[in-house]
C-alpha cells in the first residue's frame, strides 16, 4: 500500500478510541479522531457505572485518555463532523468541518467565565435535567479539558462578558467553522448509537408523565456528577424515589419500532436497580422484562440482584403507564405471566428502558457505506473502510472493545500492508 | 548527570490570589535552583518558551512546574522525557481550588507540595530504554475458529504466526458444526460452515506454522524472548517467539452429571453436541433404534445458571437450540420442536434469528421447567413441563430429547469442577514441610501453556477458570504480559465473535512485540520507558517480590533471590512497595525518592493541627482529588498527598518515616479491590492492604496507635465522599490525640 497515510476514526466514544490507542501503540501508523462532541468519552462518558462491576467508567477512560495524551501519533479533533469521503483504499481524501468552539487553546478552565456568563442553556449531557451557562465544561472529565459555547444561546458579541472575565484571551466570539482536508489509508467508523425516541412509544407516556424517564436519564440521575449530585429524586417534584419500576424492552424487540434487541438493556436496568437499593435503603424496585437477557458471566451479576428481596422481577409486556394527577406517582399496567392475571402498580418513577438505535440508522455518512436493514453498517464494505461497535450492531461496553480492537488489526493490514 | 533545577510558578487560575507567591519563591531557595521563575500564564506560548530558553541558555535539565495537574497541559510542558526531568507540582486543583485563598494554612500546604515536588525531580533521572532486537513471531495457541482467525490476521499484517494445536487436524469445534448461525440480514438462513477455507488459508500460508497432535513442554522468558517447546508427535522442538495468543476454546460440560435430566439413563437423551455430530452424519435418528424423530424437546440451561454445575450462562445455547431445531424442521417437515427455556437469550440482531423460529408452525417455544421425564416401552420420552406461559403443566412426548449444555473454558482440566476451583491457579492444596513447621499450599497444576514462571504455570483465573482481566476495558489482557486470550477460552460466546476475538487479540500481541522491542511498557503505563533495577547485592531472599507481582514478573534462583525478567514488567511497582531491603527502585521513582519527599513536609508542632500524609493512586484517586478541585470542593488543610504509580507500591518504610517525623496520622487512597477490584494493576490495592496489615508490628516498635494508618477505598467518581472520608479520619486521629514524636 505503500506510504502509511493513517488511520481516520469517526467517532471518539469507547469503541472510536480503543481502536485509535491501540492501532496507534503499534507503532505503524497515525490516528486521527473526529468527534462530533466537544469531549472525547461518547456515551459511557455519561454512565455512571459498568455492568457487572459497578466500576466508573471514568477509570477505563482516564487510561485511555493518558495513552492518547502521550503518543504523537494521535491526532483529534472534536466539534467536528466528516462532510466528504473520496478516493479509495489507502488513499482516501476526507473533508472535516470542524464548529467554531468560540474557546481557543490558551483556556485554563479557570471557571472565570462561566462565573460572568449571564445566559443558561440546558444541559445536553444531562438529558436536559438541568442547565449550565452559555460557556461551560461538558463535564469534569471532558477530554480535551476545554470550555466550550453554545452558539444557540450565547448572546454573542453584544454581551462579551465571558471575553472580559477571561485573562487569557482565550474566547472568540468571532470563530467561524473550519474545514480540514484529510489524507488516510483507511477509515473506521464508530460511530455509536443514540438512545430511541421513547416518546414514540405512546402507551408508555415518556414526555407526557414527568416521572417516566429513560434509562440514559437515570444514569446521569445516579452519578455525583449529575444533575442531583447523585440523588435519585423524581423530576416533577424533586421527591426521593422509593419505589421504581423498570419497563424493558421499551422500544426493542417490537417490529413497530426496533425488532432487534439491544442487548445491554437487561443488564442496564439490573445495575440501576442497585443504585437505587444503594442510595435509598427502604426502596423497592420492580423490573418487568420478557426475557432477562444477562449472556455468559453476567449471569452471576443477574444472581446477585435476584438475591435482594427488594428488587422483584415479573415476567410481563407493559401495556400503558399514566399518571396520577394527585401525587404525580406513575402507574404501570402490566401482565404477570406467572400469576396469569394483569397487575397495576403505582410508583413513585418509571425507567424505560429504551434501546439503542445506531446513529447511522437516522443519518447517513459519506464515504459509500453499506447499512444493514436497521440503519447498523453492514459487515461488507468498500476495501479500507470498517465499522466498530455499536455502529455495526448493539453491543455491551467489553464487545466494542473487542470489535474495535478487532478492527485496529484491519486498519494496520490496510495502511502498512504489515512490516 | 549533573542536575540543573530550573522552577517555575504560576500565578493564575487563582493561584497567585490565593498564595503568597514571593514566599514560594523563597521556599526555594534551599534548593539553589538555576532559576526561579514566576509567570502569569505559564501554559501559553511565552510560558513554555520561558523554560524553553532556559533549557537552551541556562542548561536546566530538571524542571519542576508549580501550576495545575499534570493530568492537563502534558501536551503543552512536553520536554523530552529522555533528557529531562519535568515534575509537576499540583498548586492548583489540589491546593488553591480547595482550599481558603490568603490563608496561613493553605500557604503551608502549597509550600511543602512545591519542596516535595523539588525534591521528587531531584531524585529524579531520566530512564535509559532497553531497546533490543527481539523476535517478533507470534504463538497461537489452539487451532480453532479463534486461533485460526489470530494466526490469519497476524500473518496478514506481515508477522510470522505458529498455531499449536492439540489435536491431529485445525477447526476445533467448527469442523463438526453441520450448520451455523446467520451473519446476515435477514438472519433467518443457517449458513455452511466456512471453516474448511479457513484451514486451506492457514494450511498455504508460508507465514504461518502449523503443529498438529501437538502440546507445549514449556515456555520460558518473556515478551520478546519466549522460548517454547513444543512436543508433536513424539519429538519435541524449541523456539522463539515473542508473543502468545492464547486460544485454547471451550469443552461441553460433562453430561455424565445431568443423570436427572435422563441423560446415560434414556437412550434418546442427547446433548446439542451430539445432535450436531448427528446431524454432520447421516441425520437425525432416535439413538435407540434408528428411527425417525417426529418430536424432539430442547431442554435449556442444561446444568447452567445452576450453582451445582454451571453457574453461568453459556451464551449461545438458546441460539444453537434455533438452530437445531432448524434441523429437526428441514429434516422431516411434518416434525416439531419444543424448546423449553427460563429467558430466551438472542441478544441484538440474532433476535432476528428467534423471530424466524417463532414464525416457523412447527416450532414451538415456552418458558418452562422441566419437571420430570418417563421412558415409554417404545424409547419416546414423555417430558413433563410446567408451562410458564400457559400456566399449565403439559406433557410432550419426544423421540429425542436433546439437553442444551453448556461451555467449559478448557482452561479447567477434565477432572475439575468450574464451580469449585480453588483460587487464582488450579491445583490441589498440599501440605507442606518448612523451616516453619507443615504449612498448606496451593500446588499449581500444569494445563496447557506450561509457563517456567514462579508463580504458577499457567494463567491466574478469576471464576469458573476464565482468565483473569480487566474484562470490562481491556479485555485481552491477562496477568501474563505478552499472553493474551481470545475466544471461548475467555468467555462463552459464539463463533463469529471469536473469531473477532481472535483478530482483537492477535493486535494486542503485536502491539506488545513492537513496544517492547523499543523499550516501551504495555498497557497500562503503555510507553513507560523505565525499568525496575535490584540492587540484588542487599537482596535477603524474602520472596516477597517474586510472590506478590501481580504478572508473575520475578522468577526466583535455587536460593530465593529474585531472577528478573524486565519486558515481562508493567512497571506498577509492587515489587517497590514489597521489598523490605528496599532494593527495588526505578530511575525516576524510588523508595528513597518517598522517603527524601516526606522529610520535606514541614510537621507543624502545634497540637491542634493534625498533620496527615496520604498515599493516593495516580489513576483515580489523584484525578477524582481534581474533579475535587473543578468542582471547587473544600477540604481539611491538613493533607499531604503523594501519588503513587499504584498503591501497591506503598513502602511500608514511608509509614514509619511519616510517623517517627510527627506526622499524626497516614491515609491510603487506592482503587476497590475483592472480586470486583478496580485496581489496573490487579492486586496492587490489595496488596496495599495486606501490607497494612503488618504495620502493626512498625507502630507498636513505635509505641503508636494502628488507627493512626487507615486505607479508604475510592472509586475514580467518587470525588464527592473526599470531604466526609477526611473529615472523618481527622476526627478519629484527633481522637487518638497527638503524635508524640511531635516536634523531635
Amino acid at each position: 500500500m505503500g506510504q502509511d497515510k493513517g488511520i481516520l476514526v469517526v467517532g471518539g466514544g469507547i469503541s472510536g478510541l480503543t481502536t485509535a490507542v491501540e492501532a496507534a501503540e503499534t507503532g505503524y501508523t497515525t490516528v486521527t479522531i473526529v468527534e462530533k462532541n466537544p469531549y472525547l468519552g461518547g456515551r459511557v462518558a455519561q454512565h455512571y457505572r459498568y455492568f457487572p462491576k459497578l466500576c466508573p467508567p471514568y477509570c477505563g477512560l482516564e487510561i485511555n485518555f493518558r495513552r492518547i495524551k502521550q503518543n504523537p501519533a494521535i491526532r483529534y479533533y472534536t466539534m467536528a463532523e466528516v462532510e466528504d469521503v473520496s478516493g479509495s483504499a489507502g488513499d482516501f481524501r476526507v473533508r472535516v468541518r470542524q464548529s467554531p468552539r468560540y474557546v481557543n487553546e490558551k483556556c485554563t478552565a479557570c471557571n472565570a467565565c462561566v462565573e460572568a456568563c449571564p445566559v443558561e442553556r440546558p444541559n445536553d449531557f444531562n438529558f436536559g435535567m438541568d442547565t449550565t451557562k452559555a460557556i461551560y465544561l461538558p463535564h469534569e472529565m471532558a477530554f480535551p479539558m476545554r470550555y466550550v459555547i453554545d452558539d444557540r444561546h450565547c448572546k454573542g458579541l453584544e454581551c462579551s462578558k465571558c471575553v472580559d472575565a477571561c485573562k487569557f484571551g482565550a474566547i472568540d466570539l468571532q470563530m467561524k467553522p473550519s474545514t480540514v482536508e484529510l489524507n488516510v489509508g483507511s477509515i473506521v467508523y464508530a460511530t455509536g448509537w443514540n438512545p430511541y425516541d421513547a416518546a414514540r412509544m405512546d402507551n408508555l407516556g415518556f414526555g407526557r408523565i414527568k416521572n417516566v424517564i429513560t434509562n440514559m436519564m437515570m444514569e446521569r440521575l445516579s452519578a455525583p456528577n449529575g444533575p442531583t449530585k447523585g440523588k435519585i429524586q423524581r423530576p416533577s417534584d424533586g421527591k426521593e424515589v422509593k419505589r421504581i419500576a423498570f419497563v424493558q424492552c421499551a422500544g426493542s424487540r417490537d417490529e413497530n419500532h426496533l425488532p432487534y434487541c439491544s442487548a445491554i438493556c437487561c443488564m442496564a436496568s439490573l445495575k440501576q436497580a442497585t443504585y437505587l437499593r444503594e442510595k435509598v435503603p427502604d426502596s423497592k424496585a420492580t423490573i418487568f422484562y420478557i426475557d432477562l437477557r444477562a449472556p455468559g458471566k453476567y449471569e452471576d451479576f443477574l444472581r446477585r440482584v435476584d438475591a435482594d428481596e427488594n428488587i422483584v422481577m415479573i415476567k410481563g409486556k407493559v401495556a400503558k403507564i399514566e399518571e396520577d394527577q394527585a401525587t404525580g406517582d406513575v402507574v404501570v399496567t402490566a401482565e404477570d405471566v406467572a400469576g396469569g392475571k394483569k397487575i397495576q402498580e403505582g410508583f413513585d418513577m418509571v425507567v424505560l428502558a429504551v434501546g439503542m438505535e445506531p446513529q447511522t440508522r437516522t443519518r447517513e455518512f459519506p464515504g459509500g457505506l453499506r447499512y444493514e436493514e436497521n440503519g447498523f453498517i453492514d459487515v461488507e464494505q468498500p476495501a479500507g473502510v470498517f465499522g466498530a461497535g455499536v455502529a455495526k450492531k448493539p453491543l455491551d461496553v467489553t464487545s466494542s472493545v473487542q470489535d474495535a480492537t478487532a478492527s485496529a488489526i484491519k486498519c494496520i493490514q490496510t495502511v502498512a500492508g504489515g512490516k | 548527570m549533573e542536575k540543573k533545577l530550573g522552577v517555575y510558578i504560576c500565578s493564575d487560575c487563582g493561584i497567585g490570589d490565593s498564595l503568597d507567591i514571593e514566599g514560594l519563591q523563597n521556599a526555594t531557595r534551599k534548593y539553589q535552583p538555576a532559576v526561579c521563575k514566576t509567570h502569569p500564564f505559564l501554559c501559553s506560548q511565552e510560558g513554555v518558551q520561558l523554560i524553553k530558553d532556559d533549557i537552551q541558555n541556562e542548561g536546566i535539565n530538571t524542571i519542576v512546574i508549580a501550576a495545575c495537574s499534570q493530568r492537563v497541559n502534558q501536551d503543552v510542558f512536553d520536554f523530552d522525557p529522555l533528557t529531562y526531568v519535568t515534575e509537576r507540582v499540583n498548586l492548583r486543583e489540589h491546593v488553591v481550588w480547595v482550599q481558603p485563598p490568603g490563608d496561613e494554612n493553605t500557604q503551608l500546604m502549597a509550600v511543602d507540595y512545591l519542596r516535595m515536588g523539588i525534591t521528587r525531580a531531584m531524585k529524579a533521572l531520566p530512564p535509559e530504554p532497553k531497546k533490543a532486537e527481539l523476535e517478533k513471531t507470534i504463538l497461537v495457541v489452539g487451532g480453532g475458529v479463534a486461533g485460526l482467525s489470530a494466526a490469519l490476521e497476524t500473518a496478514k499484517a506481515g508477522y510470522k504466526a505458529v498455531i499449536v494445536e492439540k489435536a491431529g487436524e485445525l477447526g476445533g469445534w467448527a469442523k463438526k458444526m453441520h450448520r451455523t448461525l446467520p451473519s446476515r440480514p435477514p438472519y433467518a438462513e443457517l449458513e455452511p460452515p466456512d471453516i474448511e477455507g479457513k484451514i486451506r488459508a492457514v494450511e498455504e500460508n508460508p507465514d504461518i506454522r502449523v503443529y498438529t497432535n501437538a502440546s507445549i513442554e514449556a515456555i520460558d522468558g518473556e515478551p520478546g524472548m519466549f522460548d517454547v517447546t513444543v512436543s508433536s508427535s513424539g519429538s519435541s522442538e524449541t523456539f522463539r517467539v515473542g508473543a502468545v495468543v492464547f486460544t485454547i476454546g471451550w469443552k461441553p460440560y460433562d453430561a455424565t452429571k445431568l443423570e436427572d435430566q435422563g441423560y446415560g439413563r434414556y437412550k434418546n437423551v442427547i446433548t446439542n453436541v451430539e445432535l450436531e455430530e448427528m446431524a454432520n452424519n447421516g441425520g437425525l435418528k432416535r439413538p435407540s433404534d434408528g428411527g425417525a424423530v417426529q418430536s424432539a424437546v430442547f431442554i435449556q440451561c442444561a446444568g447452567q445458571r445452576d450453582e451445582n454445575h454451571l453457574p453461568y450462562c453459556s451464551s449461545v445455547c438458546c441460539l444453537t437450540s434455533l438452530k437445531q431445531a432448524k434441523y429437526v424442521r428441514d429434516s422431516n417437515p411434518d416434525a416439531g420442536a419444543f424448546i423449553i427455556y427460563k429467558d430466551m437469550r438472542t441478544p441484538g440482531l440474532y433476535e432476528n434469528f428467534y423471530r424466524s423460529a417463532q414464525d416457523d408452525e412447527g416450532i414451538f417455544l415456552t418458558k418452562g421447567e422441566v419437571l420430570g421425564m418417563e421412558e415409554n416401552p417404545d424409547g419416546t420420552i414423555n417430558v413433563k413441563v410446567d408451562n410458564k406461559l400457559l400456566g399449565a403443566v403439559t406433557t410432550i412426548k419426544a423421540d429425542l430429547v436433546v439437553l442444551a449444555t453448556g461451555m467449559v473454558t478448557n482452561m479447567v482440566p477434565e477432572e475439575r469442577e468450574p464451580n469449585n476451583l480453588t483460587d487464582e491457579f488450579i491445583g490441589d492444596i498440599v501440605e507442606k514441610q518448612t523451616q516453619d513447621g507443615i504449612v498448606k499450599e496451593l500446588e499449581p497444576q500444569s494445563i496447557v501453556l506450561n509457563l517456567k514462571y514462579r508463580q504458577g504455570p499457567e494463567l491466574p483465573h478469576l471464576r469458573y477458570g476464565f482468565p483473569d482481566s480487566h474484562f470490562i476495558c481491556f479485555p485481552y489482557e491477562t496477568r501474563r504480559t505478552g499472553i493474551y486470550a481470545a475466544g471461548a477460552a475467555r468467555h462463552p460466546m459464539d463463533m463469529a465473535s471469536a473469531e473477532l476475538d481472535g483478530a482483537g487479540a492477535a493486535l494486542k500481541a503485536i502491539q506488545c512485540v513492537e513496544l517492547t522491542s523499543q523499550g516501551k511498557s504495555v498497557h497500562p503505563r503503555a510507553g513507560d520507558q523505565t525499568f525496575p533495577e535490584f540492587r540484588l547485592e542487599s537482596c535477603t531472599q524474602c520472596r516477597r517480590c517474586t510472590v506478590e507481582c501481580p504478572f508473575g514478573t520475578l522468577d526466583e534462583d535455587e536460593k530465593g533471590t529474585p531472577r528478573e525478567h524486565p519486558y515481562r514488567c508493567r512497571r506498577c511497582g509492587v515489587c517497590m512497595g514489597a521489598c523490605p531491603q528496599r532494593i527495588v527502585n526505578f530511575k525516576n521513582y524510588s523508595v528513597d525518592m518517598i522517603s527524601s519527599m516526606l522529610k520535606e513536609i514541614d510537621v507543624p508542632e502545634d497540637e491542634d493541627f493534625p498533620l496527615i500524609v496520604g498515599f493516593i493512586c495516580e489513576n483515580d484517586a489523584y484525578p477524582a482529588l481534581d474533579m475535587a478541585g473543578i468542582n471547587r470542593i473544600q477540604y481539611p488543610p491538613n493533607f499531604r498527598f503523594i501519588s503513587l504509580r499504584c498503591l501497591g507500591g506503598t513502602n511500608l518504610v514511608w509509614i514509619a518515616d511519616v510517623l517517627s517525623k510527627g506526622a499524626d496520622g497516614v491515609i491510603l487512597i487506592g482503587c476497590k479491590f475483592g472480586d470486583d477490584y478496580q485496581c489496573h494493576f490487579i492486586k496492587g490495592s490489595q496488596m496495599a492492604n495486606e501490607r497494612l496489615g503488618k504495620v502493626q508490628e512498625t507502630l507498636s516498635r513505635l509505641m503508636l496507635e494502628a488507627d493512626r494508618v487507615e486505607q479508604v477505598q475510592l472509586a475514580i467518581n467518587e470525588y464527592d465522599r473526599l470531604p466526609e472520608i477526611l473529615d472523618e479520619f481527622i476526627e478519629k486521629v484527633k481522637e487518638i490525640g497527638p503524635n508524640p514524636y511531635k516536634g523531635f
